[in-house]
Order: C-alpha cells, then structure tokens, then sequence
C-alpha cells in the first residue's frame, strides 16, 4: 500500500496530483451537503415526469399529473372575473351618467379605468392624460370634441377620423395653400390674425386683412369669435391650449397643409364595461364638463 | 513535526447527546408552574370570545390577515398602525434588558419558548422512555421490539403535543372553533394545512431534536446577554471558595488533605438541560434555570452539609462571601434604573397613544403626471387623490376644506360639492381637482393645508401639501 502523504500545515491527505509544486489536497464534500444534491436531482428527475417539462418539436411533455400553469392562469382570472362581476354587471347595464353619480361604481371604475388608459391610452395622451406633442392633454378643460360623459364615450368607442368606422368622428380642415384655396399673402395675413388671439405681439395691419380672410373661410367651422365648434371637432383658437405647437410658424403651417390626428376605435377592442369605466376615469383626469 | 505527525483539524464539534436527569426542589416547581401557566395561556388565549358586534370577528385575540385587522380584546389595530407592534417590540426588549439585568437569564431559564417546549418534551422522553441512565442504557441497545416500541411512543407523543402547537398558532391568525372543524373534516386552504405543518415541523425538530443547540448555536440572546449584566446581576454562581478542593465523600474521614464541600457527584451537571458544569464558571451555554441548585441542594442536606453551594447570588457577593465580608443584594442601579425609565416612557406613549388615537386618518397623493395643467382660460389645476380611512363602525360624512391660496377652488370628482361620505369601517378613495388662478401663486410650488372635518364628531385631520405652477 503506498504511503498517503499528508499536508504539513492542515493534516489533510493529498490526492497525489501535482501542479507547479503545488499540490492537490483532498477534501471530499460533506456528506450532507451530497445528500442534499442527490435529493435534488432525484427531485429534479420527478419534475419532469410528473409536470411538464422537455420541449419536442411538436410541443412538450405533458407530465403525469396533468398540470398545465396556463389552465391555472384562467382559472384564476375567472375567479377574478367572478369577484369583480358584482361591478361589472352593473356597469354594462348603466349608462356612463349613471356610473358617475354611484360612489361606488365610481370608485370601480376610476381604479379600473385607470388600469385600461395606462394599457391602451397612455402611449399617446401620456399618464395621467398628461398629452404628447401632436396628442391632446385629457386633463386639461379643452375639449375639441366635447368633455361630457356621453361625448367622450363617442369617442373612445368609435375612434376620430377613423376610416374604419363610419360612426367615427370626423373633420378635415382644408389644405388651404397646398390645394391653391389661398394665396401666400392671406396666409400670412390669416397667421397673424391667429397669433393676435394668443396675446403675442402682432403686425395690426395683416391681422386687419386676416380678419377678413378668416371671416371668408374659417368662421364657418371655428366661428365668428374662433371659440370653436364641438360639433364639428374645430379646435378654439382662443383658449390658448394648443394641440400643436402654438407659435406663429406651426399656424402658418397648420393653415397649408393641416395635419389631421387619428384615433382608433375601441369599440370590438375593448369590452363594453371597459369602454364605460376608461370614460369615467378620463372624465375624472380634470377637464370633464 | 514530520509530514505523517500531522493530524487532521476539524471547525466542527459533534453534538453530545444530552441525557438531563430528573432532579426535585424549589426552582424545579418553579418551572412547572411557569410552564404551566405559559402553555395554558397559550393554548387558551384564542378560544378567549369578545363580542365586537355584527360581522366582526369575536375572537378576542385574532390577527386577521386577510380582513387587515388586528383583534386584542378592545383593542382594534388598523395595518397602518402597525407601528404599535414597534412599541410592543421596543417593551419586550427593554423588559429583557431590566429582566436580566435583575435576575440575569430568567427569560432564558424560565418562559424562553424554546426552553418551555424544551422541558414539556423532555417530561415526555423521561415518561416514556425512563430517567437518565435508563435512557442512555436504551440507547446503548441494539434496536429491537421494546426499543422500537418506545422510541415509535416518544415520537409519537412529541408529534402530537407539535400539531397542538402548530394548529394553537394557526388559531390566532383564524377563528379558532371555524379553524378546528375545517381541519379535521379536511376543508381547511392548502395555506392553513402548510402553515401548520410547518409550526409542527419546527416545534418537533426545535424542542425534540435541537433542545440546547438552539440555546448553544443558533440564539443571539446568549451572545450579548453579557452586556446586560454587571457584578450585581443576579446569576447561577458555584460557590467555589466553598466547594474545592472537591473530593469523593469518603475520602474526607480518611483525614490527611482538607476537603471542601463538593463531593463531585457530578448531579449538577447530569441534571442540566444544556448540558453544563456549572462549577467551570459563568459560561454561554448556560440558561440560568437553577435545576443545578435543586439538586446540590439536595446532595448537601443527605450528606449533612450546608445548603446553596451552587446558589443564585450576584458575582459581588460570591467575592464578598469569599473575602468573609458582609454581602448585599442591590437592585436599584444606574443601570435598571435607566431600563426602567425607558421601560415606564415607552409604555405611558403607547397607553397615552392608544387613548387618544384619531380614528379619522387621511393620507394625501399629489398627482404626478401630469403634475398641474393650464385650463383654457389660464388657472392652474392640480390633482390629488384622498383616501379617508373611517375606523368606527358607524357611517360618516366629512367636509374638505383647502386653504392657503386665495381663490383656490375645489373639486371633488361624483360629488356636487365638497362634502364626501365613508362607510363604517371602511377607506373612502376621492379624487380632488384644485383651481387657482396663475396670479394668485407666487412660486411654482405653493404650501396649501388640506383639511377634512367629521360632520358629526367635528374631529379633524389637517394635512399639509403643496400646489404646483408653471416656473415663475
């Protein structure tokens, strides 16, 4: 038997193995901590048989005890579902004025219409209905389209200048330089009209002239005073609220070739209380009339 | 030292099993009654009722997890009271403190959970399985019918008396009489049936298997219990000037050398729970009990000897005793004296706390996105949402009065004005609109106080917030 050679600072035995002079000691695991690694590839090995486990190339394994996380998932959204449904039955049956006036519909609703505006809404109004550039703040009390309950409703089930839906709302202003409507010089004249109802400094003599090439052509949608018209989705020009930028190039621009914002319809998207409780909740961001 | 001398080191030091033996005196009774009363209050508490009224648990000691209540006889906690759980922590550690500065490891020795499971399961093994030799004389054995047969009863009984444990502790998160009838018909949640298997699992292994390696390795009270004491501290002491040298009781008549009082028999240290000699000194493993002086005590008065050779004194008076000086007890030092104060300032703020709670509390969240907007007409509003916890049983109505900045307005959202209403023992959620015109702000940060008054008790809660503006 050959002699084990020890180590001579700890006693251990060394394993024979030698590397650059230093030399391998052997200290085998504890014995607990290999059970406790058998334990767990014997645990391991019993996942996979009795819960799904090996992908194939057409699926997995099933597992013998027939458990499935996506059956869980639904089954816990149903019970979800169930839990909510003492709300929600009510809701489908009540109208948006309705809900609002139920403090505890209201309540339901605030929370969970919150949750459908920060999954659907909030990539464009921003969070909170803070609004983006070229998309229009919720929070605020100008409403191109109307804030009342039923008006925002409208919206959000049929969308704006969606071709889709013929129940959308819809408005075009007209390209009035680029389809030739008016000349370069009334456009300059119709700015200037424009930037004097937003109190910045303005040359009084083309704004005169505006006024006039604004009487002509925009009065019938934005009328006479350009306090807009809901009707009709024309924006008031003198709410100094602007969904564009509010300047005197931006109107110069905007007066060309108008851009023309869209939104979908939600409508077949989300489901009806859905529809009601995000109303709610974007009539409570702050500007609901 | 040769390569071959070497000899293997170990960290690690097997366990020693521990065999106490049964042992009879004063600090003995003391321990049953402790235990006794400790357990019975234990197992009895929750099935304790205490009538709160239609809907309400009437479980006088219930901490409801799920309807976010804590039930202590007339006492309700809401979970944002959860800070006189702090208070109640805070007492206990500061009673630990005096506790042991006084009497040194009586919490240790006498009420410690671990040390109560502890001797109800060794009353068990010496029942079943008989007194120390017996026991280590079974152990010896080769397994066989009788040995199987025992240890199967030990085991047994200790299973049982851990499922009483673990289920008692389940009682005080469930209602108790509910909680035993879905148990045993099998309708209890998967949760109910984990936890109490795991209350079980952990008073078997704790009190039937680990007993002093808790005490020894796994609790930090030992480790800076010593910081606690002081020369005056009360303390299992061997009386050493007394006792040595020891000797055998015969070789005392033989004459020659002169003995002391210790006979080395050795009792004190078979009937230790955790297995020390107490005549090495003050040492960690030791938890203060006294079984040691039962039976010293004992010892002494068979052989005719003065009693209290190993006897609870102070480290002061076992020096005085040994210079033959007059010795003392003092309680009263700057150190309990101090554990005491903050003990009876603690205690009068929760007491003067618990008195006089609101049962109106109101918490405030400024919107934060967008933090203000600017309405058409050029005002500022910002908005906020209110969550009004009413915690008396009774329906309210409250007002909400802003002030601060002139001209403010408010707005409550699905309410005509500003008066809002709370069920009973309830949180009420709103959402307030704030107005102000641009010129009444003069930064772009203004402090307004948010006030909301019960209409029927005129109780008040004031809160203190901020108005955003644009930048000026």
């Amino acid at each position: 038997m050959a002699e084990v050679e020890r180590d001579l600072a700890t006693g251990v035995q060394t394993t024979g193995h030698e590397w650059d002079g230093i030399k391998e000691l052997n200290n085998p695991l504890p014995r607990w901590w290999l059970l406790v690694f058998y334990a767990c590839v014997i645990y391991g090995l019993g996942y996979t048989v009795f819960y799904p486990a090996w992908p194939s190339l057409s699926g997995y394994t099933k597992g013998i005890l027939g458990y499935n996380s996506h059956a869980d998932y639904y089954t816990d959204a149903a019970a979800a579902a169930e839990g909510k449904k003492q709300f929600t039955d009510r809701i489908e049956t009540l109208g948006v004025d309705q809900i609002s006036q139920d403090p505890q519909l209201l309540e339901f609703s605030l929370a969970g219409g919150q949750a459908v505006f920060n999954e659907n809404c909030a990539q464009c109004h921003g969070v909170g209905g803070q609004g983006l550039r070229f998309y229009p703040v919720l929070a605020d009390d100008n409403w191109i389209w109307g804030g009342r309950l039923a008006d925002i409703e409208q919206t959000v089930r049929h969308g704006i200048r969606n071709a889709d839906d013929p129940e959308a709302r819809q408005s075009l202003m007209p390209s009035f330089g680029v389809d030739g409507l008016l000349d370069k010089a009334q456009i300059a004249d119709v700015t200037e009209y424009v930037v004097s109802l937003t109190g910045a400094e303005f040359d009084a003599a083309a704004k005169d002239r505006g006024a006039k090439v604004f009487a002509e052509n925009c009065v019938v949608c934005h009328g006479e005073n350009a306090a807009g018209n809901k009707e009709l989705g024309a924006p008031s020009l003198t709410s100094n609220i602007w969904q564009f930028t509010g300047d005197r190039a931006a109107f110069a621009a905007h007066i060309n070739a108008p851009r023309h914002g869209v939104m979908p319809a939600w409508q077949g998207r989300l489901s009806d209380d859905l529809i009601k409780m995000v109303t709610v909740y974007v009539h409570s961001l702050g500007g609901g009339q | 030292m040769t390569v071959q001398d070497a000899q293997p080191k170990s960290l690690f030091a097997a366990q020693e099993k521990i065999y106490p033996q049964r042992v009879f005196g004063k600090f003995r009774l003391i321990k049953w009654l402790v235990l006794g009363v400790l357990l019975g209050l234990y197992y009895v508490m929750p099935w304790l009722r205490w009538d709160r009224g239609e809907g309400v648990p009437d479980q006088a000691l219930l901490v409801d997890l799920p309807g976010r209540r804590a039930y202590f006889f007339w006492i309700e906690i809401w979970p944002q009271e959860v800070y006189y759980f702090a208070g109640i922590l805070m007492l206990g550690a500061f009673g630990l403190f005096l506790a042991t500065a006084l009497l040194g490891r009586v919490w240790c020795g006498f009420t410690c959970p671990q040390t109560v499971w502890t001797d109800l399961f060794l009353f068990v093994e010496r029942w079943i399985e008989g007194d120390r030799n017996k026991r280590i004389k079974l152990d010896k054995e080769p397994l066989g019918v009788r040995k199987i047969g025992l240890k199967l009863a030990k085991h047994g009984v200790w299973l049982l008396i851990a499922l009483l444990t673990g289920g008692a502790w389940a009682m005080y998160f469930n209602d108790a009489p509910t909680l035993v009838r879905e148990f045993v018909t099998g309708q209890a949640s998967s949760a109910q049936y984990g936890f109490i298997a795991l209350f079980t699992g952990t008073t078997y292994l704790l009190a039937g298997w680990a007993r002093e390696q808790v005490c020894i390795y796994m609790c930090p009270w030992p480790r800076f219990q010593s910081a606690m004491f002081d020369e005056r501290t009360m303390l299992v002491t061997y009386e050493e000037w007394r006792g040595e040298p020891r000797g055998k009781v015969k070789a005392l008549g033989a004459g020659g050398e002169k003995l002391g009082d210790c006979i080395d028999c050795g009792l004190c240290h078979h009937v230790c729970p955790t297995g020390v000699d107490i005549r090495l000194g003050q040492q960690l493993a030791c938890i203060g009990c006294g079984l040691c002086i039962d039976a010293c005590n004992g010892v002494m008065a068979k052989i005719g000897r003065p009693t209290e050779l190993i006897t609870y004194d102070s480290l002061y008076n076992q020096a005085q005793r040994a210079a033959n000086l007059p010795a003392k007890h003092r309680f009263i030092r700057p150190r309990t004296m101090l554990y005491a104060a903050i003990i009876a300032l603690i205690g009068a703020a929760m007491v003067l706390s618990l008195g006089t709670r609101s049962r109106l509390d109101v918490s405030l969240q400024a919107d934060r996105s967008p933090i203000f907007v600017r309405l058409s007409n050029g005002d500022i509003q910002n908005g906020y949402s209110i969550k009004i916890l009413n915690m008396v049983r009774e329906d309210a109505q409250y007002d909400i009065k802003v002030s601060g900045i002139e001209q403010i307005r408010l707005k409550v959202i699905g309410q005509p004005g500003s008066l809002v209403s709370v069920p009973g023992d309830s949180v009420g959620t709103f959402r307030m609109l704030l107005h102000a015109p641009a010129s009444a702000l003069s930064d772009d940060s203004t402090p307004i106080k948010v006030t909301i008054e019960d209409q029927t008790t005129h109780e008040t809660s004031s809160h203190d917030a901020v108005f955003r503006g644009p930048a000026k």
